[in-house]
Formats: C-alpha cells, structure tokens, sequence
C-alpha cells in the first residue's frame, strides 16, 4: 500500500465500515480474527451493505456474510484481476476520480515490457541473481525512485559508483512510504495513449476474463460475476467499497502485489479516501502496527526512515540526498532524521558531528528473521533474543528455527511461559526423534518471565494506527518484568559497564540518552517518559504538536516523526478515552492515530477537485469557502489551509509541490499509483504467479512463479516438484494455515489458558467429506500430513464447509490448519509450521504459509527416526533434490 | 433500508450491527422448506441434563420408603387385629426401612453435612420438602413404635406411635412417587398420574414381603392378601402408565431398566403366588415368598429408576412427545402454524 | 385458597408473585443467534466473572463446539451446527454434489448456525419450585439464583429444569447454573457475557422491551427472505410462562439442543398430589382390608 497510495497503513479505520455499501473480506476471517471490529461489518450490513466473504475455507465470517465465495489459496491476484478486467470492459471505473486523482494519465516510457510480452515476466529482469533492473518501469521522461525505506539501496545508483546492495526488506509494507520523483512526468487526460497507465494496465488484465478466473481460482463464473457486479454498483460517486484483508494475502510469495491489486482496484473505483470505502489492513499482534512504526525490523528507523546500508564514508546529507525525494511530505526527511539523532543522542548530537549520524548501524544485507535462522545454522548468528515471539511454533519450516537455536552460544527468551522456544533443547520434536541430544547442544538458554499488559503501562498501535494507552492494573508477581524494564536496566548496566571507556565503538552506547525516571520498587522506568521523548521536544524543551513543527538544524528533538503530536501540549494524547457519544463518529478524541490524529488517510478524495464532497451522501472533508480551510468529520489528511486551486510554483519542494487537488500528499506526484513505476522488486503490476508449492501449472504463462521470489537451497527445506512433473502427484493436496477465534498465534498467550484451551483443546485438519472418503479419513480420527520438510499429526475434522474445487478441469481438494498448537502448555499439538518451507515475498520477506502443497493419510505420524524417515521416503518417492522448484 | 449514508452532518440512519438481516436481502422471497419429517437432535446430546442421583443411594431411598410406609401401616393394623409377631415384624421393617431410606437420601446429597438445610423452609411446590418434613414426622413415631416394641419400654406410647405411624407412612409410601413424576425426566414426567399408585403397590408389595419373611404361619394371612393385592394394583397401574406413556415408555421394556421391571414383575408375580399357594402351610414357602416380593419391589423401584435415567439420555424421549404436543397445542396457543 | 393456587405461581410478574415490592422491572435476556459469530466471548467473560471452573478438554467433533451443554461448570454455551440448507438468500459457495458447475437454481448449501444458550430464568421456574431448602430464589430482577451457602446438593433441580441446565459440579456437590449476574445487575451493571459479546446477539434490558424489539427483528428477518426466523421463549402463555432469557433461532429448538415445548412440571404438581393422597388412601385402605375377615 505504500507504494500505491504513499504510505502503508490501512487506508480507514474500522468504525467507518459502517458507511459501506459492499464489504469485501478477502484474505481474512474477521469475525474470528477480529471479532470486536466485525461489529462495524454487522452494522454496514443493517443499513443494507452487502457484505462478501473470499476465502477457501466456509468460516465464521462466511456464515455471516451475504455471499462466500471460496477460492483456491493462492489465487488471489487472478480473482482481483478478474475484476479489474470486468470494470475496464464495463467501463466500471470512476473517470472523474481516475483523472484527478491517480496516475492513470501518465504517460510509461517505452522501453516497457510487460508480462504480456515477455511470457509473465516484466522487462529488467535479471535471471542470474533474481531481481528485476526496474529503470524500465519509469515514467516517460523521469525518474522515480523507491518508496522510501528502499531508496538507500540505490544509494550507489543516485550517489554515483558501482552495484547496488540489494535485499533489504521493508516490514509487512506498511511504512510511510512515498518514492522520489525528479521532473514532470508527461500526461495524457483523455487516457487514449497507448503507453498511458490507464491503457498499460487495462491491456495487463484483459486475459483476466471470468473463465480464466475460474480455471485459475476454481470459482464458478456466475458466483464471480456476481462479485463483480455487487463490487462495481456499490461505487462511484454515490456508493462505496471497501476491502478487507489480513494475512491471507500477505502471507504469499507474491503477497505485496496481492494488496496491489486491491489498491488498483480501489483506485480504479474511486474508493480511496472516502467514507465506507477503502482498503483496510488488519494487523494481527496488539501492536505490531505500532512495532513496524517505531520497528523491530532490520531495514527502517523510526517512522519509515530507512536504516543506512554500509556505504563507505556516506554523509548525512548524502543519505538524505540519496534517499529524500524533493517533492511530497518527505521532502522534510531531513527534519526528521535530525530530530530523531537529536532524541537518540542528544546533545552530543550536533552540527559538527552530523547528528551522529555515524553512531547508527549499517546493513550489509538483508537480516530478517527467516536469513538470521539461516545464519544461526550457519554458525556466523551466535546470540539471540526472543521477546514476544514462538518461533519454534509460530514460524515458518519450524524444525529448522530450533535447529538454527541449536547452534547458538546463548539464547534470551522473554515470555510469559515455558514456551517451546525456551523448552525445545530439553523436550522439543528433535529430542523426541533423537536428532538432537541434549547434552550436545552448546546453547546456553535464559528464560526472563515476562510482565503482561496490565501489569505495565505503555501504548498499543493498533490495526486502524491508532495509539491506545494502557494503565499498570497491578505489579508484575515474582520475577516478571516488563520489556522496558529489561531493557532500561540491561542499557544501564551496559553502560555502566563501559563507564570510562575511551574506545570510540563505545561512544554510541554512552552518548545515548538514557536518563528515564524509574518508579515503583520495582525501578520501573516511566513509560510516558519514553513516549514524551518519542513525541519529541522544541528548542524551549516544550513538547511538539506536529511534525511539521520539526527542523533540520537540531532544534527540535522527535523520537518517531509520525508520532509527533502524540504528546502534544504535554498530554498523554493517547490516553484519551471521550466516549463515542460524546463526539461525532469519527471519534478522534478517542486515543490518537497517526499521522496526526486523522482516521482516514488522503481524505481529501472525499471531495472532488473544486472541494466539494463527490456526493452530499458521501461526505468526508470539504473544503470551506468561508472559512478558507478544510472541514469536516475527520481531520482533513491535507495541510489544512491548502486551497482546491492552488497550484505549485515553479520549482516549488517538499509539501508546497503537491496541488489543492493532488490528495496522497506522501507521494512525490500526489497522485495514487496504478502502476507503480519504482519501488517494489517484482514488478510495476501485479501478475498471477503459483505459490511455490502448487499442483496446477499457472495457465497464464510458461513463467510459473514469481521470478524473484525468495528461496533457499537447504536439504531441511526442500520444495515440492513442479506440476506436471515426475513425482508432482505426492503431493497434491492444497494446504492453508490460519487462525481460530479461541486461540492467538503460536499459542503462547491461550494454549497455557484453561478457559481458551477448553474451547479448542487439540491440533485438528480440516478437511472435505470428498477428501476424507478420498483418503479414508475418519471425523475426529487421525490424519497424518506430510510434506517435503516434515510430518505432522492432527486429529481430522470432516466438514462440508471445506469444499472441493475444480481447478483446471480437475478436482483439488483443500486441507485446513490451524497454526496454533505445540507440544508444551495445557491444550497440545503438532506445530502446522512444521511443514512450511522457506519461500518469501521478495518485498518484505514474509514467508508463503497460506497456500502449499501436501499429502494427507489416516493414521498418526511415526514417533522417533521413523518421522525423518517417513519424509526421506516421501522426498525419494517425488524425486525431490537440490534443485527441485528453485527454478526461477 | 436507507443506504449507508454520511451527509455533512454526520452518518445518517445509523443501524447497530444486531439489525443486520443476516443471510437475508430484502425482497430475496425465499421458497419455504421442505419440513423435517425426521427427528433432529443436536448431536445426539440429551436436551434435559441427567439426573445425579445414585444408585442404590436413590432407588433405594424409594424402595425402603416404600417398605416403611406401608409397613407401618401392617404393623397397625396387625396391631389392631392382635397378630403380635406380624406387627413386630412390620414395625421393625418400617424403622428399619425409614433408616435405609434417608441413609439413601442422605448419603447421595452432595452435601450430607446440610442435610438439615432440607427443613429451612417447607414447600408445597417441592416434592422433597414435603417428604421431608414427612419424614420427620414419620421418622421419629416410626422409630419410637419399633424400639418400644423391641424394648418392651412405654408400651403405650409406643401402640400410639404405630398408630401414628400408620396415619402417616401412607404418605411417605406415595410421595416419593410425585417426588420423580414432578421432573422433567420423560420417563418419569409423563406417568405423573399412575406414578403414586404404581409406588404405593410396590411398596404393598415390598411390607408384604417382609411381613411374609418375618412373621409366622398363623399370622400371615394379610400379607399374603396383601401381596396379591400389591401385584395386581402394581401391574395394573404399571400397564396403564406405559400405555398412556406412548414412546416414552420405551425404556421400561429395553436394556438394564428394562430387565429389572420384567424381573420386579416377575418376582412379583411368584412371590404373590408362592404366597398364595403355599405360605399358608409352610414357614419356608412363605418366607421365600416374601423374600420374592421384597426383591421383586426393589426391582421395580430400580427399573423405574433406571428407565428415568435412560428416557433422560436419549434427546427423542423429550423431544418427541413435545413436538407432537407443539403440533396441536402449539397452534392455538401462538396463533402461528408451528414452525418448519 | 385451592391446591391449584397454591401451588402455581403462574402469570404475572415473577417477582411481584414472589412478594417483592417496589422492584425493578423484570430483566432478561434476548439472545438473537442470527448475529452471533461463535467468537465464544460470552462463554469466557461468564467463566472470568463468576469464577467457573474448566469445564474437561474433549475435542468433539461437533462442529467447532467443544462445550458440549449447559452444566455446573458452564453458564454459556454456544452450539454450532453445519446444515445443509439455505439461510435466507445466502449465497455460500460450496459444492458436494461431486461437481464445480454454475450456482443457478441455487444448488450450493450450507449453513453454519451458532446459538449461544444460557438459563432461561424462567417464569415459573421448576429448578425453584422443586428446590427443598429454599437456596433456589426469586430475585427483585425476577432471575432465578441458586445461594451458594445454602444448596446441600439434593440434586433435585436438575432433573427438574426442563432445559437442562442447572446441574452438579463434581467435587463440589453443589448445584451451579447462570445467575444472570446478580452481583453485577445490584449494582447496575450489565451482566458480564452480554458485555463481551461484539455483535450484540446478547441483548440484556427490561424483558418486555426485549419482547417488543424481538418481535420486530423476527419480522424484519421474515421480511428479508429468512422463513426460518422464529422466536423461543418469548410467550408468557407457554409452558413455562416465559422465559427471562429468550432467543430467536433459525431452526427448530431441538436442533439447538432446545425442548420444543417444555413445561414446568410443577403445572401437574396438584394433580399429582391428589393422585398421591388417593394412591396413599388407597394404600390404607388397602392394607386395612387385608386384615378383615376370619382370623385362622
Ligand atoms: N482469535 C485470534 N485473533 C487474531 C489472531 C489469533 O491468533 N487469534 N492473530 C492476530 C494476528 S497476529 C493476525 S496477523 C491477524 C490475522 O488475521 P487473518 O488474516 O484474518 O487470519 P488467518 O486466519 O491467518 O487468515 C485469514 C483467512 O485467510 C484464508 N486464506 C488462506 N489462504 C488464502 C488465500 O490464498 N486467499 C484468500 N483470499 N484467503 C486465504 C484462510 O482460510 C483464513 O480464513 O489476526 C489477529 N487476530
Ligand atoms: N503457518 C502459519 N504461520 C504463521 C502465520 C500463519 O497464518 N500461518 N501467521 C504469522 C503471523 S501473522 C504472526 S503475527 C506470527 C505470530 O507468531 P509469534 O509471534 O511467534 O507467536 P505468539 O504466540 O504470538 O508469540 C508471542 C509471545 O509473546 C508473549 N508475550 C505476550 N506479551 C508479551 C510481552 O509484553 N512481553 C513479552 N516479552 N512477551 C510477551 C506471548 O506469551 C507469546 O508467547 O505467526 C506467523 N506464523
Ligand atoms: S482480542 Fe483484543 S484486539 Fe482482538 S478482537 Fe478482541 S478486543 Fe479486539
Ligand atoms: S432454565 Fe432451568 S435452571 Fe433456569 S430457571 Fe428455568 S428451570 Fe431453572
Ligand atoms: S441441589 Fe441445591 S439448589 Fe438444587 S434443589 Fe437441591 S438444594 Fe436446591
Ligand atoms: S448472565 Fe452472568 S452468570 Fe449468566 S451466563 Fe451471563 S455472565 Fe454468566
Ligand atoms: S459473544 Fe456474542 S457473538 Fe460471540 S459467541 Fe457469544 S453470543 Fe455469539
Ligand atoms: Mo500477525
């Protein structure tokens, strides 16, 4: 999303899907996943909302939902494609919108090949070490950069010198992105020229026809049509769409163009910025929006500020030069830099030593996790910590994540309970096969107990960006701590350790500022503390209200620059909790959503270009005559004084380059992207490509899979033949993995829980009554799943709500597991993730667990060497070696 | 249904999420269904929960309730009619029995220690109360007659007491009947009418028994009667109840409880014949024959027990005889075609 | 005053019936399972509030519901049942006629319907008429709640709720089931299930309101195309006089575990006890007359 639209939040907030006309939830089970937000679904739904449930499985949302509509997982793009090609055929699309509003009239250079020339490849592509070159995807007569968070890779390319360092990721793609631009790209108004965006991407999904949509997806094409026309007549300017999705479309080897076309679709609609429409992401973890703004991730700084790669002698300036586009809100990316290096370093941050720019670390390549457990196994990865995650059960290929733990020195887990993570060394799957012996394993393992939310205060970002404060409801018992404490303390006494070190690796541990008031006899260290440093401060010490206030010359002080305003007027902004009916709908006196407090990102969509609303029944900001400023029920997402009218100047930078009509202000053109000429490393468009593991050959193209998806070549993560190939036939069941409303992720948090367990107590399959009598599996008997990484068992649960599906003119049968369970807690299991390989999303490296490839048999799994051996026979039977699917 | 709107005032026409018309859209005119013609059950799962009671804690405070009451009522009467040994037989089955029974009843309770909870309050409502408070009633004449009569003590008092005794142990022979009847356990529910008969036959039965096993020859007579008797009101009445019963009669004829009423019946039957035949001559023949009786009425007071429980188990014993009544009572009550 | 008087309790006002002045009006539940998602918060915010125990770790295999019932140990339960059959004009996508074809003439199938049951709070309430101690009562709410301090576990109630619903915890010997939150309604609040559930399916308020506002949502559902729409519980006129916690289902009761058409028993309790008196009578008389006659 934050290459189509600039940034990569959900574009709404889910109160506002009450405003809908169609819903569809595609890639998601919101009812189970997020059942409190389904209630804004249910109300769209009684002012006569349609609502549309995509999704292989016949779920709780589905039994809700006006239409289900299951497809085969892994398909997505074809089915979404299918609908962009019905609204260009239809002339379903919102011209008005289209114009205005997104690149649809610009102009592609002609060295532009796509996958429709080139066999499902786009030009660019570099076979050899699998990226694409994306100077080909420009727009006539310019350049544009990466969004940023990538651009740095480029470094080389824009700073002058040799190759590029590729690899680095960006989190889940939901920075605040924006590329760069240089120049005037060339328009076409009437969207007739051949190398328009708007005719590029029309003649890119016309193969999408519902009979393609059918032999790709296995979705009858009367049901698809009948999408199509719920989708297209709630749009326009009188009605609206919106799209719900969550990991059942990131989680594929091509899961940031599923979004993508989404995004196209929207834009295409004109659902973008307007009220009940939108595409809203649902984020999983309470606060993982919150932990990629102000990130865990390898490659980005606080607000989407990419992390420096290891160029020599780069300069602050040159990474601002490198990276910063002139035009849009991040032309300021210096501010925020330098404000950002002021709130780390403080005062030894200054002028003369660049802000310390120096002290920040460099990425010689891409860390995340999935290449950190590679490196593990490789033995060059020597300590880990693991807060707040299980990734002996919760991750990809999980017998390779403890086996990679085996071969470290030490390993930190902080949790709230024995998780396999911390236990896997003494009774993990490998001990139990005799793979691993205890005694041989080097790893020396702390375990921390961990204190939970309510016993520590802090902020959640949730799924909507939005800041909610939580109180300490009562001490942590015993040893339990919370993680800023740890991390408080573990600092403190670093730097204690290092006091009166005169080695220069030193300085960026001392000069930090590390000076947070502790409370409690616990010492713990005052959380609104960190969130007054990350809100920031101005040259007078008083606290910032906006990060336009944040200047470049080390005045002001600002720990995450969208933040800033979180803590404005030295109020705990995020605490604010102004009942609902003490407000408008928009309840933005509710906590505080970034970027500054609006709910509904490039809201100025709302209002057509003269400013006023597209339709008086769709209201959302309009632009006030009188008043001469932007009104509304939501904070206008614009600078608030900007007329309709107003024009750039000539040579105009940074915000002042975005017109009175241009509504993603992010964006160094303003507009909305349907072709995204930089910025992603599979392609402009979005293209159906199989999933790794797939039984059917991609009927588009003799290009199978995504070119430059990642893969790795590791005897514990084989890959399953290709269709159509010898030995293709052992495997051929689909599989998908998914959560249930009773439990959370890989178990930790329920699965110790007597009331959660209770209600689903055991790892169970779901699967067709077709499939059970296929394979003679019996309802609540066992099943045993086997894949090339590893075998499984799981009690099996027939039910008509797994359908079969013809695909290509044969019958597939889906299998469905829920990821939930291990063999430590009170309700136990085998781990789904078990039997995922490693194959990633090229953008932002998160692994294919949604759609691959099985075979299932009654029957429980072998114990000890029987269960390497099983999977030995199967990779024999298949003919599964090195090389099998790392085609490209 | 308005659309979702948002003017500049805000959102019109909001609608909580409870309005939703879930699976429906308007004007989608649904052709009606085909009703089930067969029975539905929510995976086989009893529709009413069991009854905890525990056998024998249970049938067994029927059963020797059942033998105290009527017993007392022997023991007066033989009383009256001078047969000494006969009466004291049958006072000391009666305080023997009423120890048995609430030793049952209180033992099952899942708190015996507040046992005494049972007389907080009394409760015409609550079968239980009633046999309560009739118990302790009963409890302390029955008892009183029995250990005067063992004991030689008060004799007076203790020709009152059986007296007393008598007037009551009817009443604690019955209730127990309504006690089962007033649940929702099919079995027992949909004989509410014959119940009280079939228990006070059974328990003739049983005070006859042991009049037949303790007493002698020469003052037998009436227990002999009396068990002819007991047989044929038990089997009349149990034969009334099933066919009134209809389905729900099922368990009285299948599996465990089945095979204890036949075998009640059955010991019945030979018990009230061999007394019939041959209790007037012989010691033995009469005292197997009361053996009989007294086996054959724990029978059957198990065998109900145990068809209740079954007639709980199964979900079609509730559900049927209902969805029969809804058919027709159903219609008029609501006005509405029952709906399918 | 007739036995039948005395021993019905029927009509009117429950807790007026059960001499309460000045109370508030009768509060209930009505549980609209055409918008329950099974999300099961109901179940765990009843467990978290009261205190219930576990209730056993099973996998079923009956859909997604491993509660199983109503019992000591659990005071919500949410049913789940797999249908083949249509739910209004649903479209649900799904084939198991060996074939992928078009959806014309509707032959795809399937519906997934989830209830979440509870204690019905009866009108006339069998577990309270038949209680022997007293510890089953009516409150000024007109709910019916078992007093902890008081129950010996006699058992009684449980084979006397018509619902199976109340019954023994083991190991406790006591009898549990929903107390409609008492603790919680004394002081204003609303009960804890009813605040957990996202959707609204549990709406608690002043019962007659909830009748008025079920029967237009019945008819809303009709209207929509949903023939199946039905409500339960909701008739005062019914065999238990109504009850405080009632439902709109889109099946027959017994397809959720429900009665068709239950009936306090104690409605016979008078004529039982005439039967009882003559049955005793007759015993009396019958012994009696086996000692006339000649004495050998
Ligand atoms: N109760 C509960 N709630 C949760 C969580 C939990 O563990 N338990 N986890 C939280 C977290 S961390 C996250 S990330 C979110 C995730 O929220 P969701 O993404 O909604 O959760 P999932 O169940 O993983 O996947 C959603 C659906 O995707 C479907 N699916 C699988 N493959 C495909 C495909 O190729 N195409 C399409 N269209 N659908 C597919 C699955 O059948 C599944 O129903 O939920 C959050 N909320
Ligand atoms: N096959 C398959 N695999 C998947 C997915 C899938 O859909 N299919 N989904 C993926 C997704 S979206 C996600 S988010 C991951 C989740 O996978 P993980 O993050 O590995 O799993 P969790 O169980 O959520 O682990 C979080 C742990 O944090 C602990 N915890 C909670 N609060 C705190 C705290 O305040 N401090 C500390 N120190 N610990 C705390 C919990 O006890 C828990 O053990 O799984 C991924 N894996
Ligand atoms: S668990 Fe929390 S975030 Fe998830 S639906 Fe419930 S309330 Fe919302
Ligand atoms: S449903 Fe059962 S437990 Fe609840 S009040 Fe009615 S009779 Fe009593
Ligand atoms: S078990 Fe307790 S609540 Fe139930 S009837 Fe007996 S005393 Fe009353
Ligand atoms: S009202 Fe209270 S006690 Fe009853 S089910 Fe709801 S939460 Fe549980
Ligand atoms: S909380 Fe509400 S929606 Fe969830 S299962 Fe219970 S009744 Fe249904
Ligand atoms: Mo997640």
């Amino acid at each position: 999303m934050g290459t189509s639209f600039g940034r990569g939040g959900a574009t709404t907030f889910q109160q506002d899907l009450q405003n809908s006309d169609c819903i569809v939830i595609e890639g998601s089970n919101m009812a189970e996943c997020h059942p409190v937000g389904f209630q804004w679904v249910m109300e769209a739904k009684a002012r006569g909302a349609t609502v549309i449930h995509v999704d292989p499985r016949y779920t709780r949302t589905s039994a809700l939902a006006d239409v289900h509509v299951p497809l085969r997982a892994g398909t997505d793009i074809a089915f979404l494609g299918g609908i962009i090609n019905y609204v260009f055929e239809h002339e379903k699309y919102f011209r008005e919108y289209l114009v205005s509003y997104t690149n649809a009239t610009t102009i592609i250079n002609d060295r532009y090949l796509d996958t429709e020339d080139l066999d499902g490849v786009f030009s660019g592509l570099d076979r050899e070490n699998r990226t694409y070159d994306f100077h080909t995807w420009q727009y006539e007569g310019m350049e544009v950069q990466a969004a940023s968070g990538q651009r740095d890779e480029q470094y080389q390319d824009r700073a002058g010198g040799g190759g590029t360092v590729r690899h680095a990721a960006r989190g889940e793609s939901h920075g605040s992105g924006g590329a760069a631009i240089s120049g005037d790209p060339e328009h076409d108004p009437e969207m007739l020229h051949t190398r328009c965006v708007f005719q590029v991407v029309k003649r890119h999904f016309a193969r999408y026809t519902p009979a393609v949509v059918e032999e790709i997806c296995g979705v009858p094409q009367d049901l698809f049509l009948k999408v199509c026309e719920a989708v297209t007549s709630n749009s326009g300017r009188d009605r609206t769409t919106a799209f719900v999705y969550a990991v059942g479309w990131t989680q594929h080897t091509v899961g940031v163009q599923y979004i993508r076309t989404a995004a196209i679709l929207q834009l295409l609609l004109g659902n973008i910025g307007r009220p009940g429409g939108g595409i809203m992401a649902l984020r999983g973890h309470a606060s993982i929006q919150g932990s990629t703004d102000i990130p865990t991730l390898f490659n980005l700084l606080p607000g989407y500020i990419p992390m420096p790669h290891a160029h020599e002698h780069e300069s602050l300036d040159a990474f601002i030069e490198a990276d910063a586009p002139d035009k849009g809100y991040w032309g300021n990316m210096r501010a925020y830099t330098v404000s950002l290096l002021k709130a780390w370093w403080g005062a030894s941050a200054t002028d003369e030593n660049d802000f310390c720019f120096d002290y920040l670390p460099r990425l010689t390549g891409s860390h995340s996790t999935y290449e950190t457990v590679l490196a593990q196994m490789d033995g060059s990865c020597k300590g880990y910590f693991i807060v707040g995650e299980n990734p002996a059960v919760g991750s990809a290929n999980a017998r390779m994540q403890r086996l990679g733990m085996a071969k470290l020195d030490w390993l930190v887990v902080r949790d709230f309970s024995l998780i396999e993570s911390a236990t896997w060394w003494k009774d993990g799957p490998e001990i139990e096969s005799g793979e691993l012996r205890t005694e041989d394993i080097p790893t020396e393992v702390f375990f921390f107990p961990a204190a939970a939310h309510t016993e520590k205060n802090g902020s959640f970002t949730n799924t909507q960006r939005m800041l909610q404060w939580h109180f300490m409801a009562h001490e942590p018992e015993g040893a339990a701590r919370s993680d800023l404490w740890f991390y408080y303390h573990l600092g403190r006494i670093i730097r204690q350790k290092l006091a009166g070190s005169a080695d220069p690796m030193d300085r960026p541990v001392l000069d930090l500022t590390w000076d947070y008031p502790t409370e409690g006899s616990i010492e713990e260290p005052s959380a609104e503390a960190v969130l007054a440093e990350i809100n920031g401060w101005d040259p007078e010490g008083r606290p910032l209200a906006s990060y336009q206030q944040l200047k470049d010359d080390g005045s002001t002080s600002c720990g995450c620059w969208i933040y800033c305003g979180v803590y404005a007027d030295g109020v705990n902004q995020a605490a604010r909790r102004k009942p609902w009916h003490e407000q408008n709908w928009v309840a933005n006196e509710w906590g505080w959503a970034w970027p500054a407090n609006r709910r509904i990102l490039y809201n100025r969509a709302s209002a057509d270009p003269d400013g006023k609303p597209w339709s008086e029944r769709k209201a959302l900001v309009w632009w006030d005559e009188e008043k001469a400023e932007w009104a509304g029920h939501d904070i206008a997402d614009f600078s608030s004084t900007k007329p309709p009218g107003y024009r750039p100047p000539e040579g105009a930078t940074a915000e002042d380059a975005i017109s009175g009509t241009d509504p993603f202000v992010m964006q160094p053109d303003g507009k909305g992207w349907l072709f995204v000429p930089s910025g992603l490393t599979d392609g402009p468009l979005p293209t159906h490509y199989e999933p790794q593991d797939s039984p059917f050959r991609n009927p588009l193209y003799r290009q199978q899979r995504n070119p430059v998806r990642q893969v790795f070549k590791r005897k514990e993560n084989r890959y399953h033949p290709d269709p159509e190939s010898p030995g293709s036939d052992v495997f051929p069941y689909v599989v998908t993995t998914y959560r249930l409303t009773e439990h959370h992720t890989a178990g930790g948090m329920t699965r110790w829980l007597p009331y959660l367990s209770e209600l689903q107590p055991e790892f169970f399959c779901e699967v067709s009554p077709e499939l059970a009598a296929e394979r003679g599996l019996e309802h609540m008997g066992w099943a045993t799943v086997v894949t090339a990484r590893n075998v499984i068992e799981a009690r099996v649960m027939v039910t008509e709500r797994m359908t079969p599906l013809t695909v290509q003119g044969r019958t597939v049968h889906q299998i469905g597991l829920p990821y939930h369970w291990g063999p430590n807690g009170y309700s136990t299991g085998d781990a789904a993730n078990e039997l995922v390989g490693l194959s990633l999303d090229p953008n932002v490296h998160i692994q294919e667990a949604k759609a691959f490839t099985a075979d299932i048999r009654p029957g429980r799994r072998p114990r000890g060497p029987g269960r390497g051996a099983l999977v030995e026979e199967y990779q024999r039977r298949a003919g599964i070696g090195e090389e099998t699917g790392m085609a490209i | 249904m308005t659309p979702p709107e948002v003017t500049r005032q805000g959102v019109a026409n909001p609608r909580p999420g409870r309005q939703a018309p879930t699976g429906g859209r308007r004007g989608g005119a649904e052709a009606a269904m085909v009703p089930e013609a067969t029975f539905d059950s929510y995976y086989g799962k009893p529709v009413i929960n069991q009854p905890v009671w525990e056998s024998p804690d249970i049938p067994g405070y029927f059963y020797f309730g059942g033998l105290a009451g009527a017993s007392s009522v022997m023991a007066a009467a033989a009383e009256a009619s001078r047969r000494p040994r006969l009466a004291r037989a049958s006072k000391l089955a009666a305080a023997g029995g009423l120890g048995l029974s609430l030793l049952g009843l209180i033992h099952d309770l899942g708190r015996p220690e507040r046992f005494l909870n049972m007389l907080r309050v009394f409760k015409p409502t609550s079968p239980m109360s009633v046999g309560s408070w009739l118990l302790s009633i009963y409890g302390p004449l029955a008892v009183a007659a029995a250990g005067s009569e063992v004991t030689g003590w008060f004799p007076r008092a203790g020709t009152a007491a059986a007296f007393g005794a008598a007037l009551v142990g009817p009443a604690v022979a019955s209730y127990t009947g309504v006690l089962v009847a007033d649940t929702a356990v099919p079995a027992w529910h949909e004989g509410h009418r014959e119940m009280p008969y079939v228990f006070v036959s059974s328990a003739a039965v049983a005070a006859a028994g042991a009049g037949l096993l303790s007493a002698p020859v020469a003052e037998n007579a009436p227990a002999r009667r009396m068990a002819a008797i007991g047989v044929a009101g038990e089997l009349a009445g149990s034969a009334l109840m099933e066919r009134r019963m209809g389905l729900v009669a099922e368990p009285y004829r299948r599996g465990k409880a089945g095979a204890l009423v036949r075998a009640g019946q059955g010991l019945a039957v030979v018990g009230a014949a061999g007394a019939a035949l041959a209790g007037r001559r012989s010691r033995l023949a009469a005292a197997l024959s009361g053996l009989a009786l007294m086996v054959g009425s724990a029978c059957t007071k198990w065998g109900i027990f145990e068809a209740g429980l079954a007639s709980a188990r199964d979900p079609r014993y509730t559900v049927v005889p209902q969805r029969q009544r809804a058919g027709t009572v159903g219609e008029h009550r609501t006005g509405q075609p029952p709906p399918g | 005053m007739t036995l039948t008087e005395l021993l019905r309790t029927a009509g009117g006002d429950p807790a007026t019936n059960a001499g309460y002045r000045d109370h508030p009006p009768r509060m209930g539940f009505f549980t609209d399972t055409s918008v329950c998602i099974g999300c099961k918060a109901c179940e765990v915010a009843c467990k978290e509030w009261n205190h219930v125990p576990e209730d056993g770790l099973e996998l079923t295999g009956m859909s997604y519901d491993n509660t199983q019932g109503l019992g000591a140990d659990t005071w919500r339960h949410v049913a789940f049942i797999e249908q083949r059959k249509q739910l209004g004009s649903q479209e649900p996508g799904v084939f198991h006629d060996g074939r992928n074809g078009s959806t014309a003439g509707g032959s795809s199938q399937l519906r997934w319907l989830m209830a979440s049951d509870v204690c019905k709070h009866c009108t006339e309430a069998a577990c309270l008429d038949v209680c022997p101690t007293g510890s089953l009562f009516r409150t000024e709410f007109g709910t019916v709640v078992v007093q902890e301090d008081i129950c010996n576990g006699c058992g009684y109630c449980i084979p006397a709720c018509p619902y199976g619903v109340i019954d023994q915890r083991k190991g406790d010997g006591r009898a549990w089931k929903c107390t409609l939150c008492y603790d919680r309604l004394s002081v204003g609040m609303e009960p804890a299930c009813a605040q957990a559930c996202p959707t609204d399916s549990i709406q608690f308020g002043v019962l007659d309101e909830l009748r008025q506002r079920a029967a237009a949502r019945v008819g809303q559902l009709r209207d929509a195309g949903v023939a199946d729409a039905r409500l339960y519980g909701h008739d005062p006129d019914d065999g238990v006089g109504g009850d405080g916690a009632f439902f709109l289902l889109l099946d027959e009761p017994e397809v959720y575990g429900l009665p068709p058409d239950p009936v306090v028993t104690t409605r016979d309790l008078p004529a039982m006890w005439r039967h009882a008196a003559i049955a005793a009578a007759s015993l009396a008389a019958g012994v009696a007359a086996t000692f006339l006659g000649r004495r050998p």
